[in-house]
């Protein structure tokens, strides 16, 4: 038998992607011809400032939307929607209210056509993998909001996807627990190994958990730029290497 | 030494079996104030009534005492005079009750989610809800005669529309984000349904439910007061021309009864369905 490790998977390319809104009559373009590879296993975070495609890119990915142009590979493969191999985790955990948190976890493979009693099994592992065991009968209105996200990520994990896409998925919480959930999700990728893709608006974020940061510009005239991150794991947002990053980013967006 | 030191000693002696009976003493009267805060003001009331008609301050002739009101119940209701009337009211609301649900429930869950049919039928259904069941009574009674279909059909229609909007605004209002979340994962449209839009309905179509309940009771004794011989609603006006007043309040009361008997089976059935939720009264 071959062994599955070994075989590259969840690796994305974008070839010319481009894409527009129509917004009061007027035709908006937030992406235009953007290319990229994203590699099996790394993680890839999306930067720029509101008004650049960011979000509007990983729902592509992601299956929710169409491209006008231009077509996502995965693993050499056109995707035409959503797929059993990837799975979106979004900036509000959004949990069913009327399931346990146990029920929310096995939701995506009990959805998928997973056998619901092995679906509650592996949703117990990841639901203790994001420390949260002993909640497995709560309902999602006795959560915290890191706890909430923390479910969302845990249902997420439970499909055992090849891509993990983020969209701004600690946006909403407070300082504090958004960093332990940026370690967490750090230990998460390296145990998991899973690709990702990480938009958001917060460059520390960016720099702490990508392996690259694709900045996105503003005017659609210029091209995006990827920078990498060459900095050791875990890493330390003190150190002088990582607060250089940090600057680089913020010059792209003109700031200091 | 006190009598209340006797006692304590007593309770010291008794040693746990004393602090049982002090701690049952005490949750029996932090019981009684949670029942006094809840139901003092409406047993003040009753109290009130009762001394105030059987000393004649209030006319007795228009308001009778309780205890008059309470044994024309008994004499009604285990004497069977008022057991007919109950019955054939209970029937009546059941009836188009039960038929309110099974049209508006299904109905509401599909206009809901089809957006271009329920745009089309929105206009008609808030024409329709605007124009007063019992206005529209004679002309049910012109096509359905003066009988049993007319009364069950008036008490339905009014009972449809509460029922029918909660469910479509139910279904309207689920978040259409966790939609999208269950697509993510590759729900196919009837788990959608199944999984995230029907328990989203639930709520609503509770306090539909809820509305219609109360309004098949209203319309029932609006439908019996106007060319019934039984009913409870016909009771009502019977023992006002027969000036049985006693009486008269002991029908009212059961429909208040008949009304609240309703609305706390719904409200149990919520809890049953809606542990997740906050239910109140």
């Amino acid at each position: 038998m071959g062994d599955v490790q070994t075989l590259k998977k969840g690796e994305i390319a974008l070839r010319d992607l481009s894409k527009s809104f129509q917004i009061g009559g007027r035709s908006l373009r937030v992406l235009r011809n953007v290319n990229l590879e994203i590699r099996s296993g790394e993680c890839l975070a999306i930067v720029g400032a509101s008004g650049s495609g960011k979000t509007t890119l990983l729902r592509i990915l992601a299956g929710l939307d169409a491209a006008d142009a231009g077509k996502v590979l995965i693993d050499n493969q056109p995707i035409t929607g959503v797929g059993n191999e990837r799975a979106v985790i979004f900036q509000e955990p959004r949990l069913l209210p009327w399931q346990t948190v146990l029920e929310n976890v096995a939701f995506g493979l009990e959805v998928r056509g997973g056998h619901a009693r092995h679906a509650k099994e592996r949703a117990r592992h990841y639901l203790s993998l994001v420390g949260l065991a002993e909640f497995a009968d709560a309902y999602p209105k006795q959560l915290s909001g890191g706890m909430a996200q923390r479910v969302g990520i845990a249902r997420a994990l439970t499909v055992q996807p090849e891509i993990l896409l983020l969209d701004e998925p600690f946006g909403a919480l407070d300082a504090m627990t958004k960093l332990t959930m940026q370690e967490e999700l750090e230990r998460i990728w390296r145990d998991e190994n899973v690709t990702m893709v990480l938009v958001t608006h917060d460059l520390e974020e960016a720099v702490y958990l990508a392996d690259r940061v694709l900045v996105l510009p503003k005017s659609k005239d210029s091209n995006p730029k990827i920078i990498e991150i060459d900095l050791a794991r875990p890493r330390d947002r003190s150190e002088p290497g990582f607060v250089r990053y940090r600057k680089d980013l913020l010059r792209e967006f003109g700031l200091h | 030494m006190s009598l209340q030191d006797v006692d304590r000693s007593i309770l010291a002696n008794r040693g746990a079996d004393g602090v049982k009976a002090e701690e049952y003493l005490q949750r029996a009267s932090v019981k009684l104030r949670n029942w006094l805060s809840r139901y003092g003001l409406l047993a003040a009331f009753l109290v009130f009534w009762q001394a105030a008609s059987s000393s004649g301050w209030l006319n007795p002739a228009v308001f009778p005492p309780i205890d008059a009101i309470l044994s024309a119940m008994w004499r009604g209701v285990f004497g069977g005079a008022l057991l007919d009337d109950i019955a054939i009211s209970l029937q009546r609301s059941g009836l188009a009750f039960v038929a309110a649900v099974l049209v508006a429930i299904p109905l509401g869950l599909f206009m809901g989610q089809v957006r271009p049919i329920e745009q089309a039928l929105d206009p008609i259904l808030q024409l329709f809800r605007q124009t007063s069941a019992l206005a529209l009574y004679p002309v049910f009674i012109l096509l359905l005669g003066l009988g049993e279909a007319s009364k069950v059909f008036v008490i339905f229609w009014a009972t449809l529309f509460p029922l029918l909007l909660n469910t479509i605004s139910g279904v309207k209002e689920v978040d259409s984000k966790l939609i999208e979340m269950a697509r993510v994962y590759g729900a196919s449209r009837p788990t959608v349904f199944r999984r995230v839009v029907l328990p989203g309905a639930i709520p609503s179509i509770f306090v539909g439910l809820r509305l219609s309940a109360t309004t098949a009771l209203l319309l029932l004794i609006a439908s019996e007061m106007i060319g019934a011989n039984k009913g409870v609603g016909f009771q009502v006006m019977n023992a006002q021309y027969n000036f049985q007043i006693p009486l008269m309040f002991a029908a009212i009361f059961i429909l208040a009864g008949l009304g609240l008997i309703a609305n706390y089976a719904l409200v149990f059935a919520q809890r049953r369905l809606c542990r997740w939720s906050d239910v109140s009264i």
